[in-house]
Parts: C-alpha cells; structure tokens; sequence
C-alpha cells in the first residue's frame, strides 16, 4: 500500500517541523543568529522532503476509493470522517502556512514568522492523530453499530477516544520525532568528522541528540503499552508477534526462537525468562495468553512476517535509545570529537529510525491479517469488484515507480544539502540573514 | 433543510473552491513558458504560483475526503469507475507539485527545457481531465444494477473533450490574468494579451458547449422546474463577455473577478442540473447515485456538518491572510538570477 510510501516522507517532516519550530522560537526570543542560521539551514532540508509528503498524500487520499472500493463503501461512514477531519483541520494548516513560511521570510515579523513554523508543527502532529485514529478503527473498531448493510458511526466521541488511537498516536509520533533528531544528529556528525562549521554542528547535533534521547524513550515506553492494548484488542496479532502456539498462563519469552508455523510450533527456542510475556501483556504472570492454535488457520496472520519485524522494531528501538544517550552523554562532557566512529556510527544511524518505522507499520498491518477491519471485514472482501487486475497492476507498478523515482530524488536532493552545509547556501535561500530585522 | 441537501451545496461549493483557486494555477502553469521571455520572467511567474498552489490543492483532497465522508458510495464508486482518469490526474498532480519545487535544484542547464515542458504537461493534464471528468458526470455513466459498463476509451467522448477543452481554455485565462496582477512591467502586458487572445476561442468552445449540454445531457430537467434558475447559466454568460470588457477597459482585477465568477456561474450550472444526482446512469435512471441514497448516517453527516461549521471559517480566515501577506506584486529585482532562489 500507499501507505508505506507515504510514511517514508512524512516522518521526517513531521519530526523536523517540531525540531525547526524549536530552533526558530529560540530564535525569535534569544536574537541568536545562530538559530536563524540553523533554522535556514535545515528548514531547506525539510521543505524538499515536504513536498514529497504531500504529493504521497493525496494519492492515499484517492486509493481508498480506486482499489478499496468495497471497503469504502462499507465502512465509509465511519472511516471517511477522521480523513476528512484530517484534510479540514490538518492538511489546510500544514499547507497554507508552509507556503507563508517559506517566501515570508521578509513578510513577516521574526516572531509572526516563527508562530508560523509551529502551526505547521502543530498540523503535522494533528494529521498523525486523524489518520491514525482511522487506522486504529481497523485494528481496533469501536463506536460503530451494523445497520442498512454498512457500518455506520453511532459514537464519534468512542471513535476518537480510541485507547488504539491515542497509543498508535503517541508512539508514531515520537517515533517520527527521534527520526527527525538521529537525521539531524547524523548530519551533524558528518560535518563534525569533516570539522566543517564546528560552532554550528555542534549546537544542531545537540538539539538532535536531546531530542532524540527523550523520543526514543518515550517512543519505546508508549510502544510497550501499546503492545499491551494490542494483546487485550488484537490477540492474533499479539499471539504471532511473540510466537505463542500453546494457550496458557505464565507465558515464557524465548530471547530466540525460529517460528515454525506448518508445524505450529517453534523451531528452536532459545534461554527463556520465565513468565515475561505474560507479564509484559497484563502485568501479572497469571495472566492467560491466547495462542495460535485457538485461532483457525485462515484467521491467523503471517506469523514469521509478523514475528520477525516486530523483534527487529524492538531491537532498533532500544539501539536508538542507547545511542541516543551516549550522543547526550558525550555532548555533555564536551568529548564528541574524541569519538569519531561513534560520530560515524551515528551517520549510519540515520537508517535506523526509518527501518524501525517500516518494520513497525508492517506489524501493524500485516499482524492485522487476514482482516481489513479486525473481527468484521476480511480484506479479501475490500478490494474493488470492477477495476480490472490489469488495472490494478499498472497502478502497483506505475506508482510504485514514480514514488521510487521520487524517494531517490529525495535522497538525492537531501543528499546534496546536507553535505554542502549552511552558510554558502543560506545567502542564497531566502537571502535574507542580516536585513531580517523588521 | 435535509442534511442531504445542504451537503450537495457544500461538496459543489468545494469543488468551485478548488476550480477558482488551482484554475489559475494551472493556467499560469500551463502558460508559464510562452509568457517568459527568458529563465528571469519564468522565475518570476512561477514566484506568483510558490506561496499558494500547495494550499489550493488541499481543496481537491478535501473534496475527495469529504466526499469518502459524507457520500461514501458515491466516492467508492466514482473513484473505481473512473480509475484510469483519477490515475493520470495523481500523476500529474505528483509531477507538478515536484516540478515546481525541484526545477530549480533538479535540472541544470540542457535539462531545464524539458522540466519546463514536463510542468506545463502536467498542468494541462489536469485541468482537461476535469473537463472530462465533469462532462462524463453531465452525461451520466453506464451502470446500473450489474454494474459499470463503461471503458477508457468511452470516457473520451465528444462532449467529454469539449469539456476538457473548455476547462483548459478557462483555467488559461483565468492563469493569465492572476498573473497579470502580481507582476510589473512588460511581462504584465505579455499577460493580458494572451488573456485577450484566448477569450476568443473560449468563448466559441463555451457556446456549443452550452448548447450541446441543453441537447445531449438531462441537466436541463432541472430547470424546466424553475425557470428562474436560468439566471445561473446566464450570469456565466454574462461574466464571460464582462472579462473582455474590462480587459479593453485596462481593469485587469475586474476581468479577474470576472474570470472567477464564469467558473462560479458555470460550475452552479452543472451542480443545478445534477442535483440531486452526484453520479446519474446514463442507461438506467433508478440507479442514479443521488445525494439521498449515497449520503452516510445522519448521525455522521451531523457530525462533518458541525465540525465544517467551526473550522471552514477558520480555513478560509487563515487563507486570506495568507494571500493578504503576498498582496504586494512581484518586483522583477526581488528574483535573483542565481539557481535555487525562492528557497
């Protein structure tokens, strides 16, 4: 889907508009070129990522439509009114004031300008919430009654209460913030290596690491609670995220195991904490797991897909979370260029929140088969009826080539800006520095 | 008034919405290159489109998402039916939004003639799909109880074409005069007359569409029970000779306003004639998608109309003090000639 897509664009966006934000607020108060400066600089990276954002958004918006159209129809009652919230209360923000913030530079007042990049922060964050209040529906539907062959809203306020909601909320969104500080924090650490601009990279690098040092933190504590919802709402998935065959109490965490599931068993099972999942889940070893064997076979999703990225999610989590702190640690103690392959490291490290983040959305979506909205809609059942295969193959492909081309001008273009730096650059881009005074 | 009805009026409003404000950003996108006389101009044209053509667009993904809200069949069925349209219009409007923003970093030197090229194409896309788009719409669909029973090639009608040739021409002369009102010297001139010399066949192309759309298509039954709403079309009629009017006048903000009321009264027009429809049948008029039997439940329509009614005003409040912040016309020096201005 789309939506993977669309996810490798937006965190980043979503990330650096609260960082940028940060740094030109600091700005309008403190006077200090410096945040301008850093402001500019990577307020440049983040307008070419936006765009993409954008251009991936409205083709999420119509695919509902063009290659779900069973589903739209379905449950376009309930499902169609957090998208529309998110385009009347988001979309509009985000991309007005996007516009304001980047020709108005000499418009504007420095703290007009300034309140301007945090409702684009503001929008950012707010359009995280709508969408996922409409992907928590699928995994999680409530407010809803069945009625005249459709689904139809009955409890908006249930809909956007949505325990799923608000968790999947908060841990995408930090989750997008921690990107956005390990991309600042690895282009940092690239012109720190080159010593280029230390003054500069330094207070950038940390910005990005403090950021990056909560988020992760927050992102893997929220992440926990969430895993904990999704055993009580989402049994099936919780059951192949942790490979449970067996229903039982006192549910053991392998730290290794290789599913097996033809046999419905696990292959090998590594040293064991006795009870852990079971804890983890409800808080009490006592607690009773499901396991996949009490789910008939065609009700069970892909249980190696599901298991392994959700290890590997946890894995990178806890990796950020530790280089995070040790980016903190050494800022504090002023020693960051005694440790150039830790700074190498981090420029590597620029991937981690990114992969983590896919890997993430696969759980979510692929632990949710083989149901488009959990225990009522297969997705079997969603596709549309009459758009033909050759239809829906040239889209796949043709899509899927156009946002490849589209990521690789990404990359490119943030490539080429982040490697040049600041300054040559902030002459040109919005030339205003020093006559920005009105 | 039933929610049902006041929902047809507000997802025909936002698609005038839309059509006023990217019209002329298409058109000026369309333009662009013919009005430059070099690499300068063409910086300065598309300064006039920067600061707003990503939230115009925005008003074509709220139609979109209002209508999988409110009208959930209609938008199901709408988006499947017309797939191949709907998939050349996403890639069109992907490769204009990177196309503004990247031509600059993108492609240099021998490059920038074909992204300039690639820009107007995917401009022209959109704005002709639409016409095609809406002159399907006016015609109705094959569908009914089986099924859809059209094909691409079906969609390309002669009254469709004309439609989409109508859209163009409109939107470019709705581009040019926007344009002409942000910029200084020479360039202004360039603007309106090109302005004045596309009025010419939009107006031909506007009288055989009327005229085929009062024959071909059912929009008229809706006026047969009002007259009175004759007026609508006929204002359209009338904004369209008031555009060449003030253009010989030397007003180009009143020929503006008048471009803008000729996709207002026409767009009423064909909303006047489909309501309730929002997607008739062309062979089986019981299956028309009406805005009654495609809307959702009441309770969500209550819902989306209460939240409209808060936040619509506050968008429309933050939109025009965004275009109150870029009043002030382009100043030819306010562009530099180095790469990468504007950002």
């Amino acid at each position: 889907m789309t939506s993977m897509f669309h996810w490798t664009f937006v965190p980043l966006t979503l990330g650096l508009s609260v960082l940028l934000a940060s740094m030109e607020i600091r700005y309008a108060f403190t006077g200090n070129e410096l945040y301008l400066k850093m402001t500019k600089f990577w307020g440049k990276l983040f307008v070419i990522n936006f765009v993409l954002g954008v251009v991936t958004g409205i083709t999420l918006e119509f695919q509902f439509g063009m290659n779900w159209a069973e589903y739209s129809k379905y449950a376009g009652d309930i499902f169609g009114g957090p998208l529309a919230l998110e385009t009347l209360l988001t979309f509009f923000l985000e991309s007005v004031f996007i516009g304001v913030w980047i020709f108005g530079w000499e418009k504007l007042s420095k703290k007009a300008h300034a309140v301007v990049i945090a409702l684009v922060a503001l929008g950012a964050t707010l359009s995280a919430f709508w969408i996922l209040v409409a992907n928590a529906w699928m995994q999680h539907p409530v407010g809803y009654a069945i009625r005249n062959n459709r689904i139809e809203l009955v409890d908006f306020g249930a809909l956007i209460t949505n325990p799923v909601a608000w968790l999947k909320f908060g841990h995408a969104t930090t989750s997008g913030y921690a990107l956005a500080a390990f991309f600042v924090m690895g282009v940092s650490a690239y012109h720190l290596l080159k010593k280029n601009q230390a003054e500069f990279f330094l207070k950038s690098f940390k910005t990005g690491a403090v950021f990056a040092l909560l988020s992760s933190a927050l992102m893997i504590g929220i992440g926990d609670f969430h895993a904990a919802e999704v055993a009580r709402t989402q049994p099936s998935k919780f059951a192949a995220m942790e490979s449970v065959w067996d229903t039982g109490t006192h549910v053991a965490y392998y730290t290794f195991l290789v599913p097996d599931p033809e046999n419905e068993r696990n292959r090998f099972e590594g040293p064991k904490i006795p009870s852990l999942v079971s804890f983890l889940a409800f808080n009490t070893a006592d607690a009773e797991i499901k396991g996949l064997k009490d789910f008939p076979r065609n009700e069970r999703p892909p249980v190696h897909m599901t298991f392994w990225s959700f290890r590997l999610m946890v894995g990178i989590g806890f990796a950020m979370l530790l280089l995070s702190f040790l980016a903190v640690l050494y800022t504090y103690r002023k020693t960051l260029e005694r440790h150039p392959r830790f700074l190498m490291l981090l420029i590597l490290s620029i991937l981690l929140p990114y992969l983590g983040g896919q890997l993430g959305w696969i759980v979510a979506e692929v632990g949710r088969q083989p149901w488009i909205v959990y225990g009522i809609m297969k997705t079997s059942q969603g596709i549309s009826t009459n758009v033909s295969t050759a239809q829906v193959y040239t889209s796949f492909i043709g899509l899927g080539l156009l946002y490849t081309s589209l990521a690789v001008i990404d990359i490119y273009l943030l490539t080429k800006f982040a490697k040049k730096g600041p300054d040559k650059d902030v002459s040109v881009f919005l030339k205003t520095t020093s006559e920005h005074t009105r | 008034m039933e929610l049902q009805n006041i929902w047809f009026i507000i997802w025909a409003s936002l698609w005038v919405v839309y059509f006023l404000l990217d019209g002329f950003v298409l058109g000026a996108g369309m333009l662009y290159p013919f009005l430059a006389k070099d690499s300068h101009d063409k910086k300065i044209l598309l300064k006039t489109i920067g600061p707003v053509w990503d939230g115009n667009e925005v008003w074509l993904i709220m139609v979109g998402a209002g209508t999988f809200a409110v009208f959930p069949a209609a938008y199901a069925l709408l988006f499947s039916y017309l797939y191949p349209v709907f998939l050349l219009l996403l890639f069109a409007l992907i490769v204009r939004g990177v196309s503004i923003e990247f031509r600059e970093e993108l492609f240099v030197r021998g490059w920038r003639k074909t992204w300039d090229g690639v820009f107007v194409l995917s401009s022209f896309l959109p704005a002709f799909l639409f016409g095609v788009l809406f002159g399907n719409l006016f015609l109705g669909l094959p569908f009914d109880a089986i099924g859809y029973h059209g094909s691409f090639l079906r969609l390309l009608n002669g009254y469709s074409l004309l439609m989409g040739a109508l859209f163009v021409l409109l939107f470019l002369v709705h581009g040019s005069l926007y344009a002409s009102l942000k910029i200084t010297g020479p360039l202004t001139h360039t603007a309106l007359h090109t302005a004045r010399r596309i009025w010419i066949p939009l107006v031909a192309v506007m009288a055989i569409v009327l005229v085929l759309t009062s024959f071909t298509t059912r929009l008229g039954d809706s006026y047969r029970t009002s007259y009175a709403l004759i007026t609508v079309p006929l204002l359209a009629v009338l904004a369209l000779i008031a555009i060449r009017m003030f253009l010989a006048a030397k007003k180009p903000f009143m020929a503006f306003v008048s471009s803008s009321a000729v996709i207002l009264f026409f767009m009423t027009s064909g909303f006047i004639g489909l309501f309730p429809n929002l997607i008739p049948s062309s062979i089986d008029a019981s299956h028309n998608l009406t805005a009654y039997n495609a809307s959702a439940s009441p309770y969500a329509l209550k819902i989306m109309l209460i939240t409209s009614f808060i936040f619509f005003p506050l968008v429309i409040g933050y939109t025009i003090w965004a275009y109150y912040v870029f009043r002030e016309r382009i100043k030819a020096e306010e562009v530099s000639d180095e790469t990468s201005s504007g950002y």
